[in-house]
């Protein structure tokens, strides 16, 4: 029999978990999956360091995180988002603070903050920097309280079911057995995160692959902003492990080959021996990542066999505030660089690091499709505008998990049953994922050689700096290797656990996810946030203070549309850091 | 340094294979590269029908644990190099049903935690309204370490009560019990006591301490074992010579 739920969440990390929360907490007779690919507390949730941004203290106010959160992302921020985002993220971080979560303190028992990148007050609580690991085991943990939360662990979605416009539900491969099922619902939540994987270079783990993003730009639903990819400035050459932000919070240099603290050159202020906030160091991702690829180009870097490099001295923070404040930073550099940031510098580069673009939201997680929502990194609501603030992301999963969850659990309340029609696509679902991935023989290209040549279309078309040229270029590349995909060889053809089959869908949703950042990155002439365009260095608000929106036509080419940006209280204007 | 290294790895297919064998596969033994980077090497260009969990490659999700050389690691944290010549024999994490390669069946510590109840226990909720529950650093740290676990299973593959006895509820889960019960938000150490004391539980632990040398985040469930057997052997004390209520 067809297991039913009201609704379906897929994915199992910070957004997912606290929709899964919010369901069972708005309406307890409603039935919940949470349909993950890995078991929940392995989400990428658990990566995420530096901390969480929410009005706390008495000098601070919700205006100003506004403000910042705004200006930060170069004002194609959707205002009445980010106005709903700021005054909902302290309760959501208190919230987790009642569940357990065990935020850092004050010497008196409060909360304690830190400062962040592009904010200018101190407004970010964190778990030393380990704060998405605590939040994401504190969600789970909670969550195996709800007993109507049913968990789907290591099952991966290949398909929405989506009959007389509204989606009824999804297909699923159990790995351990191998076995594909429809699992119908009312409504559908997606929280699968990013897709840094697309690129070469990237923090984000294994199993970021735009999962989400493909699933609801094949089932109709657009894709918003998707041109805008945020670089972090501070990932180990190699690996691309993210040094958190809070590094630079705590008071670290960033320094090139001479010693010298170049962000000065750069319009983001003048250096102080202190952290200064919305100033050098603490100025936004985009910029300082942008100032890196100029540092390049003076030939102010440090070459090494995996790139340039920069380095980030703490040196002067000493063992104290490096042991209690960033533990998870010198254990990193320790182990895999070894090196100790107590005595030595760090070597980092910019890396691939989060979307801003993501599944086209309403300010509740709605997508246009009707029963379909999403939340966390997956989604672009839009609060991160063309470049999100560190510490935004994590109160941003939770505040719009939260809204994504009741407003599902609300869509989901009427009584309603899947079709024959999705039955049957189930049906071919399953068939599909026989004929196309086990039974299949012959076959070219190894999935990794495919996915290598993406990864490496997308550095040189879609990095920190873009130009019409090579973006399109990277639109013929990645057509020509979706065709290259359908005759994929493929070793294994067993059920049980197969990790192949796999991996060769996750390359297939990252191909279209690519395409549409390409395109999308293409039609975009002018240069905003973190999409920087060498031959349109502007920005255009005459043309482009406006989403992009991405939908797949019929031939499978994208179409791109503009919706205006919201705008309330805060007209845009120029950017200003260090002054 | 050889720029070659052999990995013996296990491999066992349920649909095909009857029991494990071994897989020898020769890999890049470059400076930079973990286990896991040699694995990937295999399932990448030699040969996809290699199977094993991986995720995030910074030691903080958990999935990538295996045996390697006889003692669980982490293998996104453990590095090629210190296996000199090779070559690397990998295995399975020890202790659990093996499901395919060096994957295997851990839903028994998912049911294990949910039975601990890892949620904080209150009898009466703090409306949000009021703000936080003060907690000083020093009662942070009271429990801080024991919140450190990722569930790598790291400890249930070491333990030696566990490998002998399925039912003993486990290193993690009991570290992750006292996470709770030395929470000063925490109210609910009385109804984890059920769990954790009953025969299977608690008391089935000796003074080995594998699980403490082998967890990669320095969680000490050892310690947290130790520690509440003390505390309950004290209110079990308390209780009989105080029994109008020694707490």
């Amino acid at each position: 029999m067809t297991p039913h739920h009201d609704v379906v969440l897929v994915g199992g990390g910070g957004a997912g978990l606290r929709a899964a929360i919010a369901i069972a907490e708005t309406n307890p007779r409603l039935s919940i999956a949470v349909v993950s690919k890995v078991y929940p507390m392995r989400s990428h949730t658990v990566s995420a360091e530096g901390g969480a941004a929410g009005v706390t203290r008495s000098d601070d106010s919700i205006d100003e995180h506004a403000y910042d959160t705004i200006s930060g992302g170069d004002w194609l921020c959707d205002q009445d988002a980010v106005e709903a985002f700021v005054r909902e993220a302290p309760q959501e971080l208190l919230r987790l603070e009642h569940w357990g979560c065990p935020w850092s303190r004050e010497p008196d028992g409060r909360i304690a903050v830190r400062p962040f990148g592009g904010m200018k007050k101190m407004r970010t609580w964190f778990a030393a920097d380990k704060t998405g690991f605590h939040m994401l085991h504190t969600l789970f943990q909670t969550s195996l309280k709800y007993t109507s939360v049913v968990r789907y662990d290591e099952w991966f979605v290949t398909k929405l079911l989506v009959d007389d416009g509204r989606v009824q539900g999804v297909v699923a491969i159990e790995l351990m057995s191998g076995k594909v099922e429809a699992i119908t619902a009312c409504a559908v939540i997606l929280c699968t995160g990013g897709c840094g994987r697309v690129f070469p270079f990237t923090t984000n783990a294994n199993i970021k692959n735009g999962d989400g993003m493909a699933l609801a730009y094949r089932a109709g639903a657009p894709l918003k902003d998707m041109e805008f990819v945020q670089y972090h400035p501070t990932g180990l050459p190699f690996t691309g492990i993210l040094i958190t932000e809070a590094a630079r919070s705590e008071g670290g240099y960033l320094i090139n080959k001479d010693g010298y603290r170049y962000l000065q050159d750069y319009n983001l202020g003048k250096p102080d021996p202190k952290p200064v906030l919305r100033s050098m160091e603490l100025g936004p991702r985009d910029r300082i990542s942008q100032a890196f690829v100029k540092e390049v180009e003076k030939g102010r870097t440090t070459d090494t066999p995996y790139g340039p490099v920069v380095h980030l001295d703490l040196r002067h923070l000493g063992k104290h505030v490096i042991n209690t404040k960033l533990p998870f930073v010198r254990e990193l550099c320790l182990k895999y660089q070894n090196i100790d940031p107590i005595k030595e510098l760090i070597p980092v580069r910019p890396v691939v690091h989060y979307m801003m673009g993501g599944v086209h939201t309403d300010i509740n997680g709605a997508t246009p499709l009707a029963g379909l929502y999403a939340a966390g990194e997956v989604a672009c609501v839009s609060i991160n505008g063309a470049n999100r603030l560190g510490s935004n992301s994590l109160p941003e999963l939770l505040v719009f998990g939260a809204r994504a969850g009741r407003a599902a659990a609300e869509f989901a309340s009427g009584e309603r049953q899947p079709s024959a029609v999705v039955m049957a696509q189930a049906k071919d679902e399953e068939l599909r994922l026989g004929n196309e991935f086990l039974h299949k023989s012959g076959g070219r290209d190894r999935i990794a050689v495919i996915r290598d040549e993406m990864q490496k279309t997308m550095e040189e078309s879609a990095s920190i700096y873009r130009s019409g040229d090579a973006l399109s270029r990277g639109v013929d590349r990645l057509s020509d290797l979706q065709q290259r995909f359908l005759t994929v060889k493929i070793d294994d053809s067993s059920r049980t656990f197969n990790t192949e089959r796999i991996a060769a869908l996750e390359l297939s949703f990252m191909l279209d996810v690519a395409e549409a950042i390409v395109n999308s990155a293409l039609r975009r002439q002018e240069s905003r946030g973190a999409h920087q365009r060498t031959d349109f260095p502007g920005r255009d608000d005459e043309r482009y203070l406006s989403h992009s929106l991405v939908d797949r036509r019929s031939d499978g080419t994208c179409r791109v549309e503009y919706l205006p940006v919201t705008i309330t209280r805060w007209p845009p204007a120029e950017r200003v850091y260090g002054r | 340094m050889a720029d070659r290294i052999a990995l013996k790895v296990a491999r066992y297919r349920p649909e095909q294979d009857s029991e494990v064998t071994f897989q020898e596969y020769e890999v890049p033994c470059r400076k930079e590269w973990v286990v896991l980077d040699g694995l990937n090497y295999i399932k990448d260009y030699v040969d996809g029908t290699l199977s094993y969990r991986w995720s995030c490659r910074m030691g903080i999700c958990g999935s990538c644990g295996m045996t390697v050389n006889g003692e669980p690691k982490l293998t996104c944290a453990t590095f090629l190099t210190d296996y000199g010549a090779g070559p690397v024999r990998i295995e399975p994490l020890r202790n659990f049903p093996i499901l395919r390669d060096l994957v295997v069946e851990i839903g028994d510590f998912l049911r294990k935690l949910t039975r601990v109840k890892p949620w904080i226990v209150r009898q009466d909720e703090k409306p949000l309204a009021d703000g936080e529950y003060l907690q000083t650093p020093q009662e942070l740290d009271e429990y801080k370490q024991f919140s450190m676990c990722i569930n790598c299973m790291l400890c249930y593959a070491a333990c030696p009560i566990y490998g002998l006895d399925p039912k003993f509820i486990g290193p993690a889960a009991i570290a992750l019990a006292q996470r709770y019960n030395l929470d000063s938000r925490d109210e609910g150490a009385r109804e984890r006591h059920a769990v954790l004391s009953e025969h299977q539980g608690i008391w089935g632990c000796t003074f080995v301490g594998e699980c403490t040398k082998v967890c990669p985040k320095n969680v000490d469930p050892a310690g947290a074992i130790q520690r509440y057997k003390l505390s309950t052997a004290v209110e079990a004390l308390q209780s009989f010579f105080l029994p109008w209520g020694g707490r």
